[in-house]
């Protein structure tokens, strides 16, 4: 009974950590490009895209990382054109990230379009960590994954480190805040937003990788099913710091597993189980709600210059 | 339309590279050299002429003061140099170079740095990751350890006291005064900038700073130096250059100046007489007999937190009636900004009774209160008591726009509110393009002007005035001087919180000392003593220093 529920739990936390994956990858890209100042709401587009392209480059190479290193360079040039709008052109942010959701719908679907329904051969296959992954529920929870789970892991890390532990951090973050005191110090602030929005848009494609070649590796149109929205609201809920964002994009992984796994009994107690499938968006509305009023963001941390364009002199 | 600048990576081609020419071109720079020449520098913004033809040199070694009224254009000279704007027309030579700086980065590379007039700090960060922005030193991993202890050895080696880990929103004004100095001091720039470096420093840390300034240019260091105050100027200064409206007027070794010289440069020789009539009209204030019980507001016993918990305020209680300037003096830090923050609501209160008009008013937040008839001139005016991105009218009607006549049921009313900032801009003698022009486009002394003319225009039953007078130039100061004596005898009660020990002699009728949170001595101002206010001032107790008094036999 006991080593029964210890497998289920296991299993649980291995299939939320899967799901919340692609959340945690997109919400870190985003989480540098917004404390850099820029916003970018396009990150739906922006994995749909990184989702084609690493399926098609992975379905023809029979190579999926090749696949992950295609969608990462196509994320990129997305955010390049992003940061390009946004910084050089001083588009207003909204407006620019809603039409790079448009365009990143419109263009997945026409890319990939002969390979709808079509399934990988050869997608990311879980690998154990010799040792680690015999430790109860947490040897399987987190130790039983696709490399780029893994990767996910030391990216968190790596990017904890470098917002608050290095000199660029304190750029980034000076960047968003303020930068015409940034500016004033020698800081580069177009190069910095450049680098940031260009990185949250790689990583933005290399959330969608994942889900094309290791969570759900197929091609259906809109693949993401809206996990570029729930990656933006995280932003928010981890309060701009990675290692929060990784809590969050798991606690949202396990709402989306839960609504399988409560579909039995929910339907037993007579409560249609659809409603669970909701839940990420109805969360999501909530965080964004909350994140929306003034004070709120002020209390939360919110970059204070995100989304405005920053011209010297004015 | 304008046509599309787009700042693509606009930095200076490899900077560490320049940096290290202008280090070896340093070596071979000698005392009195000239190390920057601008030459006919014009700069026009959109309906100013901010700079006009403007030559400028500095010399190696040498302390240049530029002097000149608000809006005379300064600021904007020193910030071409810096690389914030680029001129018009114009040449600029560092070191006998041409140099085109496209960004501050550039200007930094060449060893320039700048004090702000308006700090430019990073408030959501450390003072320690505020300096570690920009130092060249700073290691690109865990840089903050070695910064703070920097921090530390510089701020003792020049009298600047800050605490490394505090952040910078929880500053008072002279703190960030104090870290924006000693961050230039310690990139080490050879051309230093200061603009109005002094406004918010306390009496013992400008001495400490005149110093330090002294001491750098002796070391070889060249500094321009930008003040409103005409003793410093004579003080610290070997030459001064005096701009009015965007023009140069003369360059003047300052043993060959003196103030009036000085003023009559600045203001042109019809403006000087009634200047001095100004002047002889504030000494001739009237002194208001007692006005009786009319107590507009009354503090009993109050305790109120500071930023970091401390306690900031302890148990203070005074009254100000109708009709009376009340004075506090004392060194920045000592309670005053939580004090004058928890009256007009911005600051909860821990214990204690703030009355209004005999209203208990408690913690009953600012809205309230300000309804009530109270005036606030914060001490941050940037920071809190405008919004830079609004208008010069929007700023102006933001006490009133919810009030007929300024709007109606739904709409405002634009043309009444134009027509009333019309008004308002020409009695203030606020120098704008235009009542539509952004806050952030005027310069410095004219933001606080915008300031005090939305306070002061309400008739105001309590006027809280946090250092009125800081960055005004003379004629400015003297009028708003004159202001604060007219609403007083209009009836207003004022309580004044300033640094300046002579502002607080002149105007109040009582005067308070505050120190650690305390307000002690406080007495009337026929019986002010300068020296036992400056003991108060700097804590030492009242029963000491009529000891001090009674040994000397005083
Ligand atoms: N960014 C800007 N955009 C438009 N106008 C500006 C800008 N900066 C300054 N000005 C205008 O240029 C003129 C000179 O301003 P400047 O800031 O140089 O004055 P200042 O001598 O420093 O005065 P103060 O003593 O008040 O600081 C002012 O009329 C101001 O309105
Ligand atoms: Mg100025």
């Amino acid at each position: 009974m006991t080593s029964s529920l210890i497998i289920e739990l296991g299993h649980l936390l291995n299939i939320s950590i899967k799901a919340g994956t692609p959340l945690l990858l997109a919400s870190l890209g985003e989480v540098y490009a917004e404390r850099s100042g820029v916003l970018n709401l396009g990150l739906e587009g922006i994995m749909l895209i990184g989702a084609a392209t690493g399926f098609i480059v992975a379905y023809s190479t029979g190579c999926p990382e090749l696949g992950v290193l295609a969608a990462i360079v196509a994320g990129a040039i997305i955010g390049l054109l992003h940061a390009f709008v946004c910084i050089s052109l001083q588009a207003n942010q909204v407006v620019a990230g809603l039409a790079l959701v448009m365009v990143g719908t419109g263009l997945s679907s026409l890319m990939a379009r002969d390979y709808v329904g079509i399934a990988l051969k050869r997608a990311l296959r879980p690998v154990k960590i010799p040792g680690l992954s015999r430790i109860p529920i947490i040897g399987e929870g987190f130790f039983h994954h696709d490399i780029l789970v893994y990767a996910s892991y030391f990216i968190t890390l790596i990017l904890w480190f470098i917002m608050y532990k290095t000199k660029y951090g304190i750029w980034i973050r000076a960047v968003g805040e303020d930068p015409s005191a940034a500016d004033a110090m020698g800081v580069n602030v177009y190069l910095v937003r450049y680098i940031c929005t260009t990185f949250g848009g790689a990583m933005a494609g290399l959330a969608g990788a994942h889900i094309s070649l290791a969570y759900t590796p197929m091609w259906v149109e809109g693949i993401t099913v809206g996990r570029g929205w729930i990656a933006l609201a995280l932003v928010i809920f981890a309060m701009w710091d990675p290692l929060r964002a990784m809590i969050g994009a798991y606690l949202f992984g396990t709402t989306e597993v839960l609504q399988y796994w409560l579909q039995m009994p929910l339907q037993a107690m007579g409560i249609d189980p659809s409603l669970l499938g909701t839940f990420p968006y109805v969360a999501t509305i909530i965080v964004l709600l909350v994140g929306s009023f003034e004070r709120i963001r002020k209390r939360i941390g919110a970059p204070a210059s995100l989304g405005k364009p920053y011209v010297r002199g004015f | 339309m304008k046509s599309l600048k787009i700042p693509l990576f606009n930095s200076g081609r490899s900077p560490s590279r320049s940096y290290i020419k202008a280090r070896t071109l340093l070596d071979h720079v000698n005392k009195g050299e000239v190390v920057v020449l601008m030459k006919g520098i014009t700069k026009k913004f959109p309906g100013v002429i901010a700079n006009y033809r403007i030559d400028f040199d500095l010399k190696c070694g040498e302390v240049h003061a530029l002097l000149g009224e608000n809006g005379a254009g300064k600021t904007t000279l020193v910030s071409i140099l810096y690389g914030v704007h680029q001129p018009d027309e114009g040449e600029i030579y560092v070191y006998g170079k041409k140099v085109r700086f496209k960004s501050p980065k550039d200007a930094i590379a060449m060893g320039i740095g700048m004090v702000h007039q308006y700090p430019k700090l990073i408030d959501s960060l450390t003072v320690a990751e505020n300096i570690a922005l920009g130092l060249r030193q700073a290691s690109v991993i865990n840089p903050l350890p070695k910064v703070e202890e920097l921090i530390k050895e510089y701020s003792e080696k020049y009298g600047l006291k800050v605490n490394p880990k505090a952040k910078v929103w929880q500053l008072s004004a002279g703190e960030k005064q104090r870290v924006e100095i000693l961050r230039v001091l310690m990139y080490g720039a050879k051309i230093l900038i200061l603009d109005e470096p002094t406004t918010s420093l306390s009496p013992l840390e400008r001495e400490d700073l005149f110093e330090a300034i002294k001491n750098l240019a002796q070391e070889g260091a060249s500094i321009i130096f930008i003040t409103h105050k005409l003793n410093e100027v004579m003080k610290v200064s070997d030459r001064i250059t005096v701009l009015r409206r965007g023009r140069k007027i003369g360059t003047i070794p300052t043993s060959e100046a003196d103030p009036h010289l000085l003023i009559k440069m600045m203001l042109g020789e019809e403006k000087v007489p009634q200047m001095i009539s100004e002047w002889s009209l504030s000494r001739m204030r009237k002194h208001c007999e007692d006005p009786g019980n009319n107590i507009a507001l009354e503090v009993e016993d109050l305790y109120v937190l500071g930023d970091r918990g401390e306690l900031a305020v302890q148990g203070v209680s005074f009254i100000v009636r109708r009709g009376e300037i009340f004075g506090i003096a004392g060194i920045a830090g000592n309670g005053q900004r939580e004090l004058v923050e928890a009256i007009v609501g911005l600051r909860r209160a821990l214990k204690g009774r703030i009355r209004l008009m005999g209203v208990d008013v408690t913690n009953r937040g600012s809205r309230t209160i300000a309804e009530m008839g109270v005036a606030y001139i914060p001490e941050d005016r940037v920071r809190y008591g405008l919004v830079l991105d609004l208008s010069v009218a929007d700023n102006l009607i933001l006490r009133n726009y919810r009030r007929n006549p300024f709007s109606g049921r739904i709409m405002l009313n634009r043309s009444y509110i134009s027509h009333w900032c019309e008004e308002l801009v020409k009695k203030y003698e606020i120098k704008t393009p235009s009542i539509n022009v952004r806050v952030r486009c005027l310069s410095g002394g004219n933001m606080q002007r915008v300031v005090l003319a939305r306070e002061l225009s309400q008739s105001p039953r309590l006027i809280v005035a946090f250092h009125p007078t800081m960055g005004l130039d003379v004629a400015a100061t003297e009028q708003v001087r004159k202001l604060l004596l007219a609403e007083k005898e209009r009836g207003a009660a004022i309580l004044l919180v300033s640094e300046d020990l002579d502002e607080v002699m002149e105007l109040s009728d009582r005067i308070g000392v505050m120190y650690d949170g305390r307000l002690m001595g406080v007495m009337k101002n026929e019986e002010v003593d300068v020296k036992r206010i400056s003991l108060l001032m700097m804590g030492v107790r009242e029963s000491e220093v009529d000891k001090d008094k009674a040994r000397k036999g005083v």
